[in-house]
């Protein structure tokens, strides 16, 4: 199996849902439509044999249309291939929960909802992970900096932060 | 005699039987700080929750503000029991960015300090086993092994827990010869000192009777849950990174992959041992086999130029600050790189947007992961045995919360 065949089967079963797909430094990447996810991940476990997510993460680009994006990678364990999928996601960022297709995805999508604020829906206890409860802001967001920028007392300007 | 009936009051909810007991979040038990609220029927435990984050250091939000060179020292703080191995998983996330190949002097050097690492790591979680268990002079003996190990790192990198060890593209120095020494004198006494500690735990009735059987977990489950590492090899999956996607040459070295069959504490505490002894058959054929010829990839840009020269001459005074403040050119671009960490797939997603800090760094952090299987493999069994379960699992709280 490679990953020329695992491309040829999503477009054969999900047309049109895969929007992009492209190769960066030995990793397949694949853009799909959001509304497709949980059929693609359960294609993907059942019928190609992905049965490990290795990873889900969520990121932000605030100048584009579609400012947040999260990244799944799949990994599939006997033909040891890796490929990552990224979905994007619009301002008021949700997307469904993979969390009972994969149950190592409950808590990594408790940790993008903490630091991005994207909703997955079905997940059964969305609640914030690392950071407080009472936080009202989503603090990965590019919009907020990483110290109180009213301080006086230090200036980093100069070292990049 | 009064006619008085006596009436036992049965309560109206059966949940209002069960007891709630916090493990944590200090908890001599739990080896870290996070919480685990634990329903109880009695001695056994019936529910769990986790409650994770005391520790959230923000490394994620850190890493974006902080040139690729500063980011090391927030990878020393994840699993802290083996700091290198985060270095330099960082580091060839960052040489893979940079299209770098290390020569096999560099590969060979990283390995046996990667190896002494997972043993280091390994010796913490198998005698803090045997402690929970009641056997606290395994402990005693191992943690001297333990000591000699950081004396080779202070060796190295003058530093011995976060040790911020090496550079992207090499190392800051070679191995000195008392540093040679340091090895050798390990790997002639650590193995009868293992021996002994696997002669006082491995066939000792009261420690199987204490772990066999003892949170297992499928290995359906435990991929489904996101296991990795020595966790996932006790199930019986035989997935290593070093071996599956091999990086820094350990397509050179042979050596086995030690699996579990049951999923079990004991299989857990069994594989670990055995990778120990794996471990040091790798460092020795590293030993032998190192290639002679630099420690370092001489690649103006990108490995800092040597300190007297940095004193003396301007070009290099001017690479040294472009370097340490991250303009010296990084290409924009995606991957992913995971290497085979002590206790799972230690991974680093990385964006880069060509600017000195990452766009967005990801550590992919395995006891984050796969300690989300806890209530469902301490459920039905008895607290001491989802202490147990808890310390064989290897759960390092400054991963855990990053």
């Amino acid at each position: 199996m490679d990953y020329a065949f695992v491309l040829s089967q999503l477009n054969e079963v999900f047309p049109m849902a895969i929007k992009e797909s492209f190769g960066s430094y030995g990793c397949e990447t694949m853009v799909v439509e959001k509304e497709k996810i949980r059929d693609i991940a359960l294609h993907l476990r059942d019928k190609l044999g992905f049965v490990f997510l290795t990873d889900l993460c969520g990121v932000h680009y605030p100048d584009s249309d579609l400012p947040f994006a999260v990244v799944y990678h799949f990994h599939n364990l006997e033909a040891s291939l890796r490929f990552r999928l990224k979905v994007f996601l619009t301002a008021e960022p949700f997307v469904e929960t993979l969390s009972d297709i994969y149950l190592a995805a409950n808590w990594m999508e408790r940790e993008t909802f903490d630091f991005y604020g994207i909703d997955f829906q079905g997940h059964p206890n969305l609640i914030r992970i690392l950071n407080v409860e009472y936080l009202d802001y989503f603090p990965m967001r590019k919009e907020y900096p990483l110290e109180d920028p009213t301080r006086a007392d230090k200036d980093d300007r100069f070292f990049g932060r | 005699m009064s006619n008085e009936k006596t009436t036992i009051i049965q309560p109206e909810d059966t949940d209002k039987q069960y007891n709630t007991l916090n493990l944590g979040p200090t908890h001599p038990a739990t080896h870290g700080i996070f919480q685990n609220i634990l329903k109880m029927d009695g001695e056994t435990v019936m529910d769990a929750e986790q409650t994770i984050g005391y520790i959230h250091r923000a490394f994620e939000k850190l890493a974006e503000h902080r040139p690729y060179y500063q980011v090391t020292p927030l990878t020393d703080r994840l699993n802290y029991c083996s700091a290198p191995i985060n270095n330099f998983g960082w580091y060839l996330t960052v040489e893979k960015l940079l299209g770098l190949t290390t020569s096999k002097r560099i590969d060979y050097m990283r390995v046996i300090i990667m190896e002494l690492a997972r043993i280091t790591d390994h010796i913490i979680c198998n005698s803090v086993v045997g402690v929970d268990s009641g056997a606290l002079t395994g402990f005693t003996y191992l943690f001297q092994m333990r000591e000699l190990v950081y004396e080779i790192y202070e060796e190295i990198s003058g530093a011995r827990l976060t040790t911020n060890m090496g550079r992207i593209g090499g190392f800051e120095r070679d191995f000195s010869k008392i540093a040679y020494k340091k090895i050798n004198e390990f790997l002639k006494k650590f193995p009868k000192v293992l021996l002994q500690f696997e002669n006082l735990l491995m066939r000792n009735r009261i420690f199987m009777d204490r772990t066999i059987q003892v949170g297992s977990i499928a290995p359906d489950r435990a991929l489904n849950y996101g296991f990795t590492g020595p966790n996932l090899r006790a199930a019986g999956v035989d997935f290593d990174i070093r071996v599956s996607d091999p990086y820094c040459s350990y397509q050179d070295f042979e050596f086995d992959i030690p699996v579990g069959t049951q999923g079990d504490t004991y299989d857990r505490f069994c594989v670990r041992d055995a990778e120990m002894w794996e471990s040091l058959k790798i460092i020795k054929q590293a030993l032998e086999n190192i290639p002679e010829g630099k420690y370092y990839m001489d690649e103006p840009g990108i490995y800092l130029p040597p300190k007297d020269k940095v004193y003396s001459q301007m070009e290099a005074l001017i690479w040294h600050f472009k370097i340490v403040m991250g303009e010296a050119g990084y290409p924009p671009g995606e991957l992913y790189h995971s290497v085979e960490g002590a206790n799972g797939e230690l991974g680093f997603y990385l964006i880069s947007d060509g600017g000195r800090t990452p766009y967005r760094l990801h550590f992919r952090r395995p006891c984050f992961i796969y300690y989300q299987a806890f209530p469902e493999m301490i459920k039905g069994g008895v607290l001491s045995d989802a202490i147990l379960t808890m310390s064989s699992m290897n759960v390092i709280a400054g991963e855990l919360d990053a």
